[in-house]
């Protein structure tokens, strides 16, 4: 059900771009109003989201330990998986932004036939599909600049080159978008019919997974299948970036659709899960330190206490202790 | 109240010059009116297909035409005006379109596509 309403939903965008296209005539609001509109509401999203998270104190070492933390130094401590200074956070945050390192640990419990007893075995579908689909994501985004960017720059052109380095088909397939339609397909396959997985699955975890395909796909059938007036389409997104918005003829529906699942992609991003990629970077079971016991963390939001110490004490209760002959230590 | 202000306003101002890099660019290069224009063929005015087909699926044209020379062996020519032209990249294509630099090029840098056909084939007629 949940995957159904999401599978709807997106299945309602890429009408209401078609139809707004073809029956309205809205080309110049598909293609050089709303993309304003959709970018100024994810900039402005992903900073409100971020201040907020700044906002948020951390009073205490809270990273996962997922290995032996540093006490002396004959005992060996694992430096990335339990680090305890600021170069093994950087590594460890490298580990996990550029090869999501805590996806890799993925295990799966099962019984295995001969042995009757659970047995812990990796898992790491999950893991490949993940990295297919993120990596593929980022360079096929970098590619995309070719759109936005006049002249093309020299790492832009060479990127194309190496996506295309197979050189099959004409025009030449990407290994990008392979990876990235790939990968997605077999996370949205992950949900749909791992039983565990689609239980806890809503469908805020189906609709991005379904926009993305939207997306892919209607891009991968206008480079590949439909065909459409290209320059025309770079003409559209100079106009974007040069503030001149335009409406070149002759570009295919399809690439309005593919426009319109972006924006509202670009909208959806600092409202939900997607903030992931702004939340990793602030996650304190990730980037702190595990250095409780080596240094001292006063937690900053201690409301500053009145003391009242052993000497003002003693001042104040001095001759009642006398007289109930408790020692004191001035006279 | 911000906690680690500088790291993470640090981030964020790295995320904004990135996701508006466009923009800056467009800027500095100050070339987002800027059109290709090809030189057409003056010989005549009528290409392998409609205008709209050419500027959209020339490549499936080329595709195809390799495909039936190359694996099927049908050299079969085809025929545009009354005029017959081979299906060749540089003796049909280039017959008309002769200067390579002159059109081909002209889309294809504007568009940051670049064709490898011609590390084997020689460009024009
Ligand atoms: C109207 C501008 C235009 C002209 C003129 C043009 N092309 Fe293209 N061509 C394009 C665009 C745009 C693409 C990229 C399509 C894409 O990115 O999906 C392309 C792609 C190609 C490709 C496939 C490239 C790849 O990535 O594999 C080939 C081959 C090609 N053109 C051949 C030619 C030849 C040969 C000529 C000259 C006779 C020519 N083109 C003239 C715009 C043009
Ligand atoms: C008979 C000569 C002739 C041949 C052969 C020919 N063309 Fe053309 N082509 C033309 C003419 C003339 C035009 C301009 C047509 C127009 O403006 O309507 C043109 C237009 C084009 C365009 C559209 C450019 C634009 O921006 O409007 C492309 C792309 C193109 N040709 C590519 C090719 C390719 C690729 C081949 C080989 C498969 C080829 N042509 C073969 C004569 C030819
Ligand atoms: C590795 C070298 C090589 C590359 C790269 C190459 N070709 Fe070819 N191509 C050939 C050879 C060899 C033939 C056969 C020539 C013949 O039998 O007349 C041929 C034939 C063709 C033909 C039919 C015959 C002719 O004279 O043109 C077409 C059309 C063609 N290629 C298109 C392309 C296109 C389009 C590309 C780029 C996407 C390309 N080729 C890239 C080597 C190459």
């Amino acid at each position: 059900m949940n995957a159904l309403y999401s599978l709807i939903a997106v299945l309602v965008l890429v009408a209401v771009a078609i139809l707004g296209v073809q029956a309205l005539g809205l080309q110049l609001f598909f293609g050089g109003i709303l993309p304003y509109f959709a970018f100024a509401v994810f900039l402005a999203g992903v900073v409100f989201r971020i201040q907020r998270w700044a906002r948020a104190p951390v009073p205490f070492r809270i990273p996962t330990t997922c290995g032996q933390q540093y006490s002396l130094p004959w005992i060996k401590s694992s430096y990335l998986d339990n680090p305890h200074t600021t170069t093994g956070v950087i590594g460890r945050m490298l580990l996990e932004i550029l090869f999501f390192r805590s996806l890799f640990r993925n295990t799966r419990a099962g019984v295995e036939p001969g042995l009757k007893r659970v047995v812990y075995s990796p898992s790491l579908w999950m893991w490949i599909a993940a990295l297919a689909f993120h990596w593929g994501m980022a360079i096929l985004l970098f590619r995309h600049l070719r759109f936005f960017l006049e002249p093309v720059p020299q790492v832009v052109s060479a990127v194309i080159w190496a996506d295309g380095f197979f050189q099959v088909g004409v025009p030449v397939f990407y290994i990008t978008t392979f990876a990235f339609l790939l990968g997605l397909f077999y996370l949205l396959l992950r949900r749909l019919f791992i039983p565990q997985i689609r239980y806890i699955s809503l469908p805020n975890d189906f609709f991005p997974l379904f926009l993305l395909l939207g997306i892919g796909t209607t891009g991968f059938l206008m480079r590949h299948v439909v065909k459409t007036d290209v320059v025309g389409i770079k003409e559209m997104m100079q106009g974007l970036v040069g503030f001149h918005p335009l409406v070149s003829e002759g570009v295919h529906y399809l690439f309005y659709t593919h426009i319109f699942l972006v924006c509202v992609l670009l909208v959806y991003i600092p409202f939900s899960k997607i903030m992931h990629m702004g939340g990793v970077f602030l996650s304190p079971t990730r980037n702190l330190a595990n250095n409780n016991r080596m240094k001292r963390h006063v937690n900053p939001w201690n409301y500053p206490v009145k003391v009242h110490t052993y000497p003002e004490y003693e001042d104040h209760f001095r001759n009642k202790m006398k007289e109930a002959g408790i020692p004191v230590e001035k006279d | 109240m911000f906690y680690d202000a500088g790291k993470i306003f640090t981030g964020l101002a790295i995320f904004l010059v990135g996701a508006t890099f466009p923009f800056w660019y467009a800027m500095a290069a100050g070339k987002t009116a800027y059109k290709p224009e090809p030189v057409f063929p003056t010989s005549t005015s009528q290409c392998v297909e409609s205008t709209e087909q050419m500027i959209a699926g020339h490549m499936e044209i080329l595709d195809d035409w390799r495909n039936e020379v190359v694996r099927r062996s049908d050299r079969e020519p085809i025929e545009i005006n009354g005029t017959a032209y081979p299906k060749s990249l540089s003796r049909g294509c280039g017959n008309c379109h002769a200067d390579q630099t002159q059109f081909c090029d002209r889309c294809h840098e504007y568009a940051g596509v670049s064709p490898y056909c011609w590390e084997c084939h020689v460009e024009g007629d």
